[in-house]
Order: C-alpha cells, then sequence, then structure tokens
C-alpha cells in the first residue's frame, strides 16, 4: 500500500503556502494549527479546489495531479466533509447522501446503508436540511462523503461550527469512523483536545508550511514544537481501563510504561481511553513524596530540556519507559534539582483530561 | 362598437404576447451564460461587458433604435448580411422586431439572473464538485434549483418590459398591422386619431396586466432570509 504524497507550492496576496509531506495511507492525521497557517489551504490544494501549478500529488499509488496532468475535482475519488453545514437546501436528506452516490457510476448501495448506520441518521432521511439540527446535519454530510466511496477522507473543521452540546454528540461518530473505516481520513482542526482524541499521527502547520509531521505521541511530545501550542503543549496516553475500585471510587488505567489512577470511569474494563496530560500539569521531584495528596506519581527520566515562550520557563521531556512525557516548570526549579539529561526523577501529574 | 375590444386591438394583444414570449425565451437562453459569467468571472472584462449589459436601461429607446436601423438597414453590415442570405432587410418585420427587443430586454434578463447566481457562491459548486458533479452537471442539478427565484423573477421582468416597450419597436417595427403592431404601438394610433375611448380600454387592459404581473412578482418573491 502507498501513501499520501503532497506537494504544493501556493502564493496568495500576504500567504504562501508550501508544503511537501508524505502521509500515512490508514487511520487519521490531524492538520493542525492556528488559523491562517494554511491547513484548511491545503486540504483545498488535496481536492483541487485551489489551482497549484507545479504540484504533485499521489494517493495511495495514484498520481492526481504532477508537472503534466492536473485531475478536476470531481475526478478525484475523495470525500470532503466542509466547515459549514454544506447540505444542498433543495434536496431532502436521502437527496443529498444519494447525489454524490449516482455520480460515481457503479452501484454503491451498500456503502450508503453503511454509511446511514454508521452515521445513525436512518430517522433523518426523509427531511430535508432545514429541519435538521447542526450535529445532525454535519453528520448527514459525512455520510454523504463517504457515499461516494473516497479513497481518502477529508475533513474541514467539521466540528467548529457547533457548539459544546453538539460536538459530544458527533464526536463518537468521528471515533466510530477511526476504528471502522479502511481509508486514510485528514482532518484539519485547532482543538487540541480534538486532535488528542481523534489523530493517529499529526501535521503541525505554522505559517503555510508544515512544522513537522509524524505519530502523534511523538510528535507531541518534541521540544521544539511546543511554541505552535503555546499553554496547549502536553502529550497523550494511550491507555486501557484496567481496574474499577468501589471502595476508593477510583479507575486505574494502564499504558506501556506504568499506570494513571483517576476518578471512577464508567467504561467497561479493557476500554481503550485516551487521555491528555498538559506540561503544565506536571511537576518534578528528586525523592518520591510520601505525604502528598498527588495521587499519580511515577518514575521518569530525563530525556532533553527546552526554553518556553516565557523565559521564566522551561520544557522538560521524559520518558516513563517508552512513553513521552512533557513537563513546565520554572527555570528556577531547573537549577535547584539540578536537572540534566539522563536523571531520574519522580513526575508528579496534578491533572489528567479524559477526552469524553 | 359591440365588443370591448376591437379585432385590430385583439391582434395587437396577440402580437405583443407572442413577442414577448419569443423575446424571454430567448433572451433565456442567451441570456442565462451571460449572467452565469458575469457572476463567477475574475477578468477584467466583467465590468466592461456589464456597463454594455446594463446599457439599455439608461439608453433612450430611439438611441437603440436609430443604430439598429442603420445596421439591420440595407447598407448596413447585419443588412447586408441579410440581403446576401436572400432573407431581405430585417427593419419593419417581426424579425428585426425580435431582434431590437431581446438587445433592449437584455439587461432584465441578465442583471437578476447574476444577483441570484452571485448569492449561490462558490460554496454549493465547490460541494457538488468533491461530491464528482462535472461543473455543467453542478450547474443544472445545483445552480439552477437555488436560483429557481432569480429565474422566475428575470423572466417575469423581461416578459412584463418587452410587453410595456415602445420607442424601439416604432423605430425598428414601424406600425404593420398582424406584423409589428404591438399593443403600445395600437394605443399610440388610437391617440392620434383621438379614438380615446378605445384607448382607454387598451390602455386599462394594460396596466391591469403589469400591475398584475407586478403583484405576482412581489407576492411570490421568497423569503431572503433562508437561502
Amino acid at each position: 500500500m502507498g501513501t499520501i504524497e503532497a506537494r504544493f507550492h501556493l502564493e496568495r496576496p500576504g500567504f504562501t503556502l508550501d508544503v511537501d509531506l508524505t502521509l500515512p495511507p490508514k487511520g487519521v492525521t490531524a492538520l493542525f494549527g492556528h488559523s491562517g497557517s494554511g491547513k484548511t489551504t491545503l486540504l483545498r490544494c488535496i481536492a483541487g479546489l485551489e489551482r497549484t501549478p507545479g504540484g504533485y500529488l499521489a494517493v495511495c499509488g495514484d498520481v492526481w495531479q504532477d508537472g503534466s496532468r492536473w485531475l478536476p475535482p470531481h475526478r478525484r475519488p475523495l470525500g470532503y466533509v466542509f466547515q459549514d453545514a454544506s447540505l444542498f437546501p433543495h434536496l431532502s436528506v436521502m437527496g443529498n447522501l444519494r447525489y454524490g452516490m449516482r455520480r460515481v457510476g457503479a452501484v454503491h448501495r451498500v456503502d450508503l446503508d453503511y454509511a446511514i448506520d454508521l452515521l445513525g441518521i436512518a430517522h433523518l432521511v426523509d427531511r430535508k436540511p432545514d429541519r435538521l439540527s447542526g450535529g445532525e446535519r454535519q453528520r448527514v454530510a459525512i455520510a454523504r462523503a463517504l457515499a461516494v466511496s473516497p479513497r481518502v477522507l477529508l475533513m474541514d473543521e467539521p466540528l467548529a461550527a457547533l457548539d459544546l452540546k453538539r460536538k459530544k454528540e458527533i464526536l463518537p461518530y468521528i471515533e466510530r469512523l477511526h476504528d471502522e473505516l479502511e481509508i486514510p481520513v485528514l482532518y484539519v482542526s485547532h482543538s487540541p483536545d480534538e486532535v488528542a482524541r481523534l489523530a493517529d499521527h499529526l501535521v503541525l502547520m505554522d505559517d503555510g508550511a508544515a512544522a513537522a509531521a509524524g505519530p502523534l505521541q511523538e510528535t507531541l511530545a518534541r521540544l521544539d514544537l511546543p511554541l505552535i501550542f503555546a499553554d496547549d503543549a502536553g502529550v497523550v496516553l494511550d491507555t486501557v481501563v484496567a481496574e474499577h475500585d468501589d471502595d476508593t471510587l477510583l479507575t486505574r488505567l494502564d499504558f506501556p510504561g506504568g499506570n494513571i489512577r483517576v476518578a471512577r470511569r464508567p467504561e467497561a474494563l479493557g476500554r481503550r481511553l485516551r487521555c491528555r496530560v498538559h506540561a503544565r500539569d506536571v511537576s518534578l521531584a528528586l525523592t518520591r513524596a510520601e505525604h502528598t495528596s498527588i495521587l499519580n506519581i511515577l518514575p521518569a527520566a530525563v530525556v532533553d530540556l527546552a526554553g518556553t515562550d516565557s523565559r521564566a520557563h522551561v520544557l522538560v521531556r521524559l520518558q516513563m519507559k517508552g512513553t513521552p512525557l512533557l513537563a513546565r516548570i520554572t527555570r528556577y526549579s531547573r537549577d535547584q534539582l539540578g536537572l540534566h539529561n539522563g536523571l531520574e526523577v519522580w513526575a508528579q501529574i496534578k491533572a489528567v483530561a479524559l477526552l469524553d | 362598437m359591440e365588443t370591448l375590444l376591437s379585432n385590430q386591438d385583439l391582434q395587437a394583444i396577440g402580437l405583443t404576447l407572442r413577442l414577448a414570449s419569443v423575446v424571454t425565451l430567448i433572451l433565456l437562453i442567451a441570456g442565462t451564460p451571460i449572467a452565469w459569467w458575469l457572476a463567477r468571472t475574475r477578468s477584467w472584462w466583467k465590468g466592461p461587458i456589464g456597463a454594455v449589459v446594463a446599457l439599455p436601461l439608461v439608453l433612450p429607446p430611439s438611441v437603440l433604435g436609430f443604430y439598429l436601423l442603420l445596421v439591420m438597414g440595407p447598407e448596413g453590415p447585419i443588412g447586408h448580411l441579410t440581403q446576401a442570405l436572400d432573407l431581405g432587410t430585417l427593419p419593419f418585420t417581426f424579425g428585426g422586431l425580435v431582434i431590437a427587443s431581446v438587445l433592449y430586454s437584455l439587461p432584465f434578463m441578465v442583471q437578476p439572473l447574476q444577483t441570484a447566481f452571485e448569492a449561490i457562491g462558490d460554496g454549493p459548486l465547490e460541494v457538488a464538485a468533491t461530491l464528482r458533479a462535472s461543473p455543467l452537471d453542478a450547474f443544472f442539478s445545483v445552480a439552477v434549483p437555488l436560483a429557481a427565484p432569480g429565474f422566475l423573477t428575470a423572466c417575469i421582468l423581461t416578459f412584463a418590459h418587452t410587453v410595456g416597450e415602445f420607442g424601439v419597436v416604432l423605430m425598428i417595427g414601424g406600425n404593420l398591422p398582424g406584423t409589428t403592431r404591438v399593443a403600445s404601438v395600437q394605443i399610440y394610433d388610437h391617440v392620434e386619431a383621438l379614438e380615446y375611448a378605445q384607448a382607454h380600454r387598451l390602455a386599462a387592459a394594460m396596466l391591469l396586466f403589469s400591475f398584475l404581473v407586478l403583484l405576482a412578482l412581489y407576492l411570490w418573491r421568497p423569503n431572503p432570509k433562508k437561502g
């Protein structure tokens, strides 16, 4: 199986996109960055909605554009979910779902039923788009994009226009896409929480260029990038629900390299659960604190140190038997503790954000 | 005067409706691509072409009629062409009247359509493209349904405006019963002949027609809040 290779150079007044990326052919790749960083433009280039002479794009071995040819958007076998509700107002939900499916030629009924089922919209098919909630509209839009049997699914901040309640309603469906789809998903977002919850791979966009690209955990733990995340710097732990303790009302979550305990979770044992640990919520100690209210104290080794946007702070990269962790501490504390690469320390995790 | 309208009046009304129908149909076919281009182009030519399309709005009909007479007359370029094709000359024929009316009513078709197309924007067409619709397919399956109110407005305005024109008709068509004598000219004739009663009846019929058309337009205009 090939990869997605994308090379684009695009000049716009006051903005230049210049990327050369190789993206994995499976899983969710998040294109993350601030507004204006070029992540939506990159997605539009891949879809062919922006003309990029001299660009190169190959998806799993098929060249969609190079120096001599350029497939127009309607010839590219992709699905695109736009940021706003993009349903055709003159068609019913079913009319919208069938719009693309009818145009791909072959009979794809199975895919349509599958998409309707996956997004939980069977009860909506006879309605008009203006009778749907924002979340329902976006679910229909996702199903409509899947119904064309795309080779790659492009999602441009599908949750950005929704309020928190709608986001929570639709996120489980996007997670199902992640678990069930065989095709790669490129997911544009400026929300660290969404990225942490959904992505397997991460492309950090900054000022029209890809500042970094790689597997999620690894990339998040890089020290040269937190400027883009600013206060949101932190890592994602891929954990499994290991034990519920009904006396203490705590749940133990295991991950390669250790475990953490959090307030009792509703999930069944064995369920995978992602959580974020912000660098600002991790403090360091040379000895294991005995009398402390901090629940999660883990042994770790210092791997690297770097400055941050604040002159008073440094960022420490730690390893817990292969699982990376970031800590944001003051320069003063670094000197007091005499932190240096290879030092064994205790990481005290003050808070764990569970992504649900 | 046993009937309300004389045979000549009825003939003039029939001719008027025929002219307006033909002109509306021609402009629907010819004006739509112009409006589409004007709504979507980023070319420098958008300004000049838009101005030319709008010209009949401000030009005295006699100016347009005068130039058309020159161009389509025996000594004009189109006149030469039609004579070479053994078609005679166009002025003072129904065909000449249609051509003149098409030009004169052009902005009434193009401008509402252009506004409707511009209101749709790029979004729905990009969505259609990502759903495998070619540009032509997207035009008919997305742009036309979404612009339907604009099409209705444009057709009604074009039809009504053609019914109401006088100056160009008089210059190009003259006043030949059954061929070029439309209702507005017929009223003029009645007044010239001091047949005020007949002029009244025809004029009242035109007034009522125009009011009903515009009333229908304003009543049917859809709620602009939701597209």
